[in-house]
């Protein structure tokens, strides 16, 4: 049955679930256990920001701390599971992914292909994207969508506790890698998940809320500030479609192409910066799929095209939030052909 | 002073997760004269829309929250009393809804209460509503739980005891089925009034419930003082087999949905909402291999596997069905074998979820099967 | 300095064994030659990059390996591992001509061959790309408890990448059962090893890790083979990994197209005087341990096989526009 609990702690069921379910699935990272070879506590941190924290007492030898070598690591991590082993590696920052990619996209993304449909290398990389903790350029940026350019990788980014319980069992359950994007200032927020294990398909979007008059697309944390435009814009009389595509690879075209169908009209919301992110993915989907039905110019809510700046006021600028939205969507509302 | 002859009529609590309902529309204006059991408004949930019954005799004095507005459960949304009750003090009733609804401070109901009981090794969740004596157990239908009973559960809870269990394999119960065999869901039933220490029950079951609390009767004729069939399965050869593979294998909300749109006669109860649902649980582990399990004790081939229509006689128990004409999972047809021993009513507007789509009639169908107990 | 390992007969090897060492390093070395062939007429696509000249190292570890529980990576010159790894040898020559009947189906080619029911994951076309992997392939094995070795092969080029060096520390740490080989051929690409690897000799770089660190001639299999048992043998036994540094010459240049306008005259001292098969032939027959008809057997044989597999190769079906986007997903 479903309790109401957090982000942070949704993703440690599951790896608490998935671990006493399948011995094959080992844990590692950077402080994953926390305190390796120190005198302290064994279990001192259980990851940087709690994740995996209570998983090392319980499976000792299958929770590992690693040194900071990203490419050493997420390596191994892939090469054990081309050798029957379900490794989640923990990257940490996204933005660490720069010393570790070709272990991820020249090795793991590639393996299937490359080896004629004979590799299964079913590992998932955790990385924590996103801006707002004032964490600076190098720890806060939201690179869902370079490793969505990589064919043969699995993006999956979850908007909500209930769906990152359930996007990560499936992501530990799937034969394909997997990059699972965390969004720092979400392991707080909180929700109904069900106490059991469950899984969410990937390539499934979740229609947030149903509308006719535009279609917002918003991927990871950017959901809720889609909901929250939306509500705002509901008092106004415009009824916002909100869809959450949870995973960028596989994308499910059907369901935004469909929705724009309806609404003629889109908005995309997306926390990246905007050259080759996903909003002008989804935006080039619709203006190929659904030119027909666009009854005004395709808005896209991003952060500028800027490293993610430091100071406190920079920062919230550069975040995209509600009001951004509901000045896009009144845009393409008010818009007249 | 509140008089106690003011009826306050409160936002219900239909399921665990209802926070708010929205008033579509009063049937019922300011003035009328309703009795217990009349329709007073239409509210829509996040589930599904379903009509509020008054629970007090009186005239509607008063309407605090108007039709097109949301408000949260428990809160009170209008009040019935008697003619001779005095306006100023229908005022003081408004004026203090009036400032709770402005203020939050509404108290919850606390709605139904869930729990759990090990039934054969297994955890069987139910919800429970009301306190009389005689006690109702209701039970749903192939991939059902307790909450399709949502409208049903409270009317009857206001003279009775009313458990909705969820069958094993659903809801919040353990996922484990076992053979899934009719006999072993039975035993589940009758195991589970054995967990409660509940001598007799009037039992109530829905499609598949329908045969599994029949079953239950037929084992134990003892324990069960009446039997109120909706739309029942084992009564009959027909039955919609691709629907039920279809519910089963559907993995997505756009392969379930047209399925889901088979089981009522109004499409547009088939909210976003009710899909998702249904999605959140097919997607627990362990479901998947339940209802594949179950398949088999429902279907042989295109046909039901079912056939408890011998069964009743053999209880001498009371028994009333209620079929809705709509239904396109199990064709009414299927009431003809029931006419010998019990009372069939087939009713409009329903299809083969009549306990959600007309209530009122599940509700009378059981006050009369009780009756006759 | 790290010690330099004795050449001397390798005990433990019986005829049987022997046979099979001179097959293996026979067969890559007429595999690689007939492609230095082939790949002049112009029917061969993209890059190859030839083994020859490197028998003995490729051949020497892997005997020591079994096929279910131990893995191998290795290098953008990868043939002689894929061979001595056991991949199928028909199937190998097929993927280099691209076809469908090849052992990645024609979608890896000369620089991706693999076969990972034999545990060779795969030749890489990144230099550097395998020790982390190996790393990963002995931490499964330490984890099955089944005294499986992770081995990865990588050369002096390699030996200066990141990943080589976080690998070696890693593997440290976690005290994992694998094993590095250096195969120090003197080149990366055209730039030597002499003036590319700082501090001298790659071995040497062992002892920064605390590992044991070998030296050894790569033209000698006996010194190669028994360096190797010791090292594959500390694995399963939970001592940890060890660096072995195999110093060679490659016959050809870093790719086949390659002027080598950058090297002298070693290739031909070292065909003349140093060759592992020659050694390997008048050691065995000079110790009475083979006969040389023996030996001549063998080379027909795969001399048979190699026309036989360059035959099939360029009779084999060419993939199909079907084939371009299957495979990148197991499930999508």
């Amino acid at each position: 049955m479903a309790r109401t609990i957090s982000y942070r702690e949704a993703l440690n069921e599951a790896l608490m679930q998935e671990m006493e379910r399948d011995s094959s699935v080992i844990v590692m990272g950077e402080d994953n256990a926390g305190g390796a070879g120190a005198p302290g506590e064994p279990d001192a941190w259980g990851g940087v920001l709690g994740v995996t924290k209570g998983l090392y007492p319980k499976f000792p030898g299958r929770v590992l701390d690693t040194p900071i070598s990203e490419s050493a690591f997420v390596g191994a991590a892939v090469g054990a599971a081309t050798r029957g082993l379900r490794p989640v590696a923990e990257l940490m920052f996204i933005d660490f992914m720069g010393v570790c990619f070709d272990q991820i996209f020249n090795q793991a993304a590639k393996f299937r292909y490359m080896f004629g449909g004979k590799a299964v290398t079913p590992v998932v990389i955790r990385a924590m994207y996103g801006a707002g903790l004032r964490a600076a350029a190098q720890h806060s940026q939201a690179l869902y969508p370079l490793f969505t350019h990589i064919p043969g990788l699995k993006v999956v980014i979850p908007s909500s506790p209930y769906e990152a319980k359930g996007l990560m069992i499936q992501s530990i359950r799937d034969d394909d890698p997997v990059i699972f994007c965390e969004h720092k200032a979400m392991y707080d927020t909180t929700g109904e998940v069900p106490a059991e294990s469950y899984t969410i398909p990937f390539g499934e979007a979740n229609v947030v809320r149903e509308g006719d008059d535009v279609t917002v697309v918003a991927f990871g944390r950017m959901v809720s500030v889609a909901e929250q435009a939306a509500d705002e814009l509901a008092k106004a009389g415009v009824g916002c479609e909100v869809i959450d595509p949870r995973t960028t690879s596989p994308l499910d075209a059907d369901t935004i192409i469909e929705s724009v169908e309806n609404t003629g009209r889109l908005v995309v919301v997306d926390e990246s910066t905007p050259r080759c992110s996903m909003a002008t993915d989804v935006s080039a989907l619709v203006a190929k799929e659904a030119f027909g039905s666009l009854r005004a110019p395709i808005e896209m809510v991003t952060a500028p095209h800027t490293p993610v700046p430091f100071s406190p006021v920079l920062e919230d600028l550069y975040i995209p939030d509600a009001q951004r939205v509901v000045n896009a969507v009144k845009s393409v509302t008010g818009w007249e052909r | 002073m509140a008089d106690d002859r003011i009826g306050r009529v409160a936002m219900p609590k239909w399921g665990l997760s209802m926070k708010t309902g929205k008033i579509m529309e009063w049937v019922v204006a300011e003035g009328d004269e309703v009795e217990a059991g009349d329709d007073l408004a239409e509210i829509d949930t996040d589930k599904i829309a379903g009509t509020l019954e008054a629970v007090d005799g009186g005239v509607l004095r008063r309407i605090v929250v108007e039709a097109g507005a949301e408000a949260p459960v428990g809160c009170t949304i209008a009040v019935v009393a008697p003619a001779d009750v005095p306006d100023a003090d229908i005022d003081a009733v408004v004026k203090e809804a009036e400032e709770q609804l402005a203020s939050g401070a509404v108290e919850e109901d606390e709605g139904p209460r869930q729990r759990t009981a090990e039934v054969g090794g297994r955890a069987v969740s139910y919800t429970t509503m009301g306190d009389g004596e005689d006690v109702v157990v209701l039970v749903h239908g192939y991939g059902g739980d307790k909450d399709s009973w949502l409208f049903v559960q409270e009317p009857l809870a206001r003279s009775r005891t009313v458990h909705a269990l969820d069958l094993p394999g659903h809801g919040d119960s353990a996922k484990d089925v076992g053979d899934g065999s009719l006999g072993t869901l039975a035993d589940t039933v009758l195991g589970f009034l054995d967990a409660l220490g509940i001598q007799r029950a009037h039992l109530v079951g829905h499609s598949l419930g329908g045969a599994v609390v029949t079953a239950a009767a037929a084992a134990a004729p003892d324990r069960v003082r009446s039997l109120t069939l909706v739309s029942p399965a084992g009564y009959g050869p027909e039955i919609d087999a691709d629907y039920l593979r279809g519910f089963a294998s559907a993995g997505t909300r756009r392969e379930l949905r047209p399925h889901l749109l088979k089981l009522f006669a109004d499409p547009g109860l088939v909210n976003r909402q009710l899909v998702d649902d249904l999605l959140k649980y097919k997607r627990l582990d362990g479901v998947d291999r339940a209802l594949q399990t179950l398949l088999g004790t429902l279907l042989d081939g295109e046909r039901s596997a079912l056939d408890v229509a011998a069964l009743p006689a053999k209880a001498g128990v009371p028994t009333v069905a209620v079929w809705g004409r709509a239904d396109q999972v199990i064709p009414v047809a299927g009431a003809e074998s029931l006419r010998p021993f019990a009372t069939v009513h087939v009713v409009d507007g329903a299809g083969h979820m009549a306990q959600m789509e007309t209530p009122a009639a599940v509700v009378a169908a059981v006050e009369e099967a009780a009756g006759r107990a | 300095m790290t010690e330099t390992a004795p050449a001397r007969p390798a005990p433990g090897l019986d005829d049987k064994a022997l046979l099979t060492a001179y097959r293996t390093m026979r067969t890559i070395r007429v595999f690689e030659e007939r492609l230095h062939e082939e790949f002049a007429t112009g029917d061969i696509p993209g890059f190859v990059h030839l083994y020859a000249g490197e028998e003995a190292s490729a051949t020497g570890v892997c005997m020591h390996l079994d096929d279910d529980r131990d893995a191998l990576s290795s290098t953008h010159r990868g043939h002689g591992h894929c061979i001595a790894k056991g991949v199928d040898v028909k199937e190998m020559m097929a993927e280099i001509y691209g076809r469908t009947s090849g052992s990645c189906h024609g979608k890896g080619g000369s620089m991706h061959i693999a076969d990972l029911s034999k545990g060779m994951l795969g030749a890489n076309g990144i230099v550097g790309g395998g020790p982390p992997l190996i790393c990963g392939a002995a931490l499964a094995a330490k984890l099955r408890g089944d005294g499986g070795v992770g081995v990865a092969f990588f050369g002096d080029g390699g030996s200066n990448q990141g990943t080589t060096l976080e690998s070696l520390n890693l593997a440290s740490v976690w005290n994992l059962p694998a094993v590095f080989i250096a195969e120090n051929n003197g080149y990366a690409e055209a730039t030597s090893a002499a003036w590319s690897v700082g501090g001298g000799d790659i071995a040497n770089r062992a002892a920064a890790f605390g590992m044991p660190g070998v030296i050894v001639d790569g033209f000698d299999f006996f010194a190669v083979h028994e360096a190797a048992a010791e090292a594959v043998e500390r694995a399963r036994n939970g001592g940890g990994p060890t660096l072995i540094e195999v110093k060679l010459t490659r016959y050809y240049g870093h790719f086949e197209g390659d002027q080598q306008t950058y090297r002298s005259t070693e290739v031909a001292e070292a065909r003349e005087t140093l060759d592992c098969l020659k050694q390997f032939r008048r050691r065995v027959t000079e110790s009475g341990q083979l006969a040389a008809d023996q030996l001549d057997q063998v080379d027909a044989e795969v001399g048979r096989l190699i026309d036989e597999a360059v035959a099939e190769a360029k009779a084999a079906p060419l993939p199909t526009r079907a084939d371009l986007e299957t495979d990148v997903h197991i499930s999508y």
